[in-house]
């Protein structure tokens, strides 16, 4: 059993040292970085005390929050109505929702913009409708939409998974017990899906936070912090106040996943 | 990819499949509410993508179809960008290859060891996917960018691409491996005299084949498409995809942006078909 141990930490041993050497360290190395800029270690207060960074950390999290429940109930709603229905064209319906998958976010970003840009869809017809053309990909709410793209196909993924494992049988017991629809929703359903709801919110909270990918490609205006941080350090040069803003960014990013996986059992990461 | 050949996580699909049978028959107008707005849903994620395909091949955009259709912004577009496309296939396959090397024997290991040294070990390895990738990024560039030519070389992106996509090789292969009865198996083998390699070899690894499978597409489509990190380490003479496209986005008219999309999209579908594909003959025998 011995000879046993040292074989299997041989072989963790490869991954081991590649994520302290390229991972832990260096970020122990920036967080000492962050610390020593112009303004020392107060700079990982900045955040809150500078009305500048605090805007954006304010935008920041009021844009994930409403990506996270604009995106639990569209998907939780498309996602149990296809797993709960048998018609035609349902497969291939699932796998066009699911397509968009693997889309980075800049080309999500110019997906908003066939969209919602300058020569867009929404404009085209806004300009028939009312003859005004309605132009917002280059502002917050292009990148909510963008984050909406990103973030429903996999939603719709984990909901569809968990409410496969569902026991169609609670539901019927609720409505032979007398349970209106909207009673099976909210007493059966919710409550069951809750662990994947958890994490697949987790996930688009996390993404909402730190992606930039597609605030890239729309505008370098928009005022998000990932957008914040790459500023700071390729037009200011301010390699510590953009080490200690990313660290701030990634630590409530990892709070967040590690408060979802504690409400959903240890689901988080396997939905990633 | 048929029904069989899915994972073990299609039974309880079946069991809802028969048991949800008789709502089915009658559609309510909650039915129709639903089905419409999933199509919906559908569109909107649909159309855009529609519309750049289109958009790629248009000779104007502005003023629609009728200016007629072109390959010409595909091909120039290919010209320009081309060594784009080939700097982002070989980190992919790169890392691919170190996820396989480091991932598989790690997630084996997480999946024998019930210690709790092992679950912090797991938990720490997921977090390169909850850390923003800018934090990664710079985090590399402040310890390893004054390192001899690494700045400057693609191994310096490969590097970020590792952290990032290891976790999902490790959980994909962990997912599997946590479903079958490991140490029974290789219990059995070790009494008929099976030495290590002829155990991880022989039912290791052939067991876990469905997870490596999914694991490899998860890796080789996150590197292809990934921006966060790449965006900061890469340097002029390393532009990845994603970077080039960025670029055309920002610069280019909307033709050449989504003649270049249009490029990804036939790269990136083929690659998600045949890995689905490559994983189907055998997953058949490792799953019944």
């Amino acid at each position: 059993m011995n000879t046993d141990r040292y074989t299997l930490a041989a072989l963790l041993l490869p991954a081991a040292v590649v994520f302290i050497a390229f991972f832990l360290l260096p970020l122990a190395h920036l967080f000492l970085i962050g610390g020593s800029g112009r303004l020392g270690w107060s700079a990982y207060t900045a955040v809150l005390t500078e009305p500048r960074y605090r805007s954006s950390l304010v935008s920041t999290v009021a844009l994930a929050a409403a990506t996270t429940a604009a995106t639990l109930l569209i998907s939780g709603v498309s996602g149990v109505f296809l797993s709960r229905s048998r018609f035609r064209g349902r497969a291939l319906l699932t796998a066009l929702l699911t397509l968009p998958l693997a889309f980075p976010g800049v080309v999500i970003g110019f997906m908003v913009i066939m969209l919602a840009g300058r020569q867009g869809l929404i404009p085209e017809i806004t300009e028939a409708i009312s003859g005004e053309r309605i132009v917002f990909a280059y502002s917050m709410a292009g990148l909510f939409i963008g984050y909406l793209y990103f973030s429903i196909p996999r939603t719709i993924l984990t909901v569809m998974a968990a409410a496969e494992k569902l026991d169609p049988r609670l539901e019927e017991a609720a409505r032979s017990l007398g349970a209106g629809p909207l009673r099976v929703v909210r007493d059966v359903i919710v409550p069951a899906l809750r662990p994947a709801l958890a994490a697949a919110g987790a996930i688009c909270f996390a993404t909402a936070m730190g992606a930039f990918g597609t605030a890239f490609t729309l505008a370098t205006k928009i005022n998000v912090l990932p957008m914040v941080i790459y500023t700071e350090f390729t037009l200011q040069a301010n390699v510590a106040m953009a080490a200690a803003l990313s660290f701030v960014l990634g630590a409530i990013t990892w709070a967040v996943l590690a408060a979802a996986r504690t409400a959903a059992g240890n689901t988080v990461a396997a939905a990633g | 990819m048929s029904a069989d050949s899915r994972s073990a996580a299609l039974v309880p699909l079946r069991a809802a499949r028969q048991g949800s049978a008789a709502v089915v028959r009658r559609r309510s107008p909650a039915f129709w509410a639903l089905l419409a707005f999933t199509l919906a849903v559908c569109a909107f994620l649909i159309v855009p993508v529609a519309m750049s395909m289109l958009a790629g091949v248009t000779v104007n955009y502005f003023i629609g179809w009728r200016s007629g259709l072109t390959l010409d912004w595909v091909i120039k577009v290919w010209t320009d960008y081309r060594h784009t496309v080939f700097l982002s296939l070989r980190i992919a396959a790169a890392c691919l290859a170190c996820t396989l090397l480091l991932g598989v024997p790690a997630a084996y290991v997480l999946a024998r060891s019930r210690s709790a040294l092992a679950r912090a070990i797991e938990e720490l390895l997921v977090m390169p996917v909850a850390v923003p990738g800018l934090a990664t990024a710079l985090a590399l560039i402040v310890t390893f960018g004054g390192v001899g030519d690494l700045r400057r070389s693609w191994l310096f992106i490969l590097i970020g691409h590792v952290l990032f996509t290891l976790p999902f090789m490790v959980r994909s292969v962990l997912a599997v491996l946590a479903s079958i009865d490991l140490r029974t198996l290789e219990e059995g083998a070790r009494s008929l005299g099976a030495s290590f390699a002829q155990r991880f070899f022989g039912i290791v690894l052939p067991n876990c084949r469905s997870g490596i499978v999914a694991g490899s597409l998860m890796v080789v489509t996150l590197s292809i498409g990934e921006f966060n990190m790449t965006l900061l380490l890469h340097t002029p003479l390393t532009p990845t995809l994603p970077v080039g496209l960025a670029d055309a986005y920002a610069s280019l008219r909307i033709e050449v942006g989504s003649a270049y999309t249009l490029i990804f999209f036939v790269l990136i579908v083929p690659l998600l078909i045949a890995l689905q594909w490559a994983s189907q003959p055998r997953d058949r025998n490792a799953t019944s």
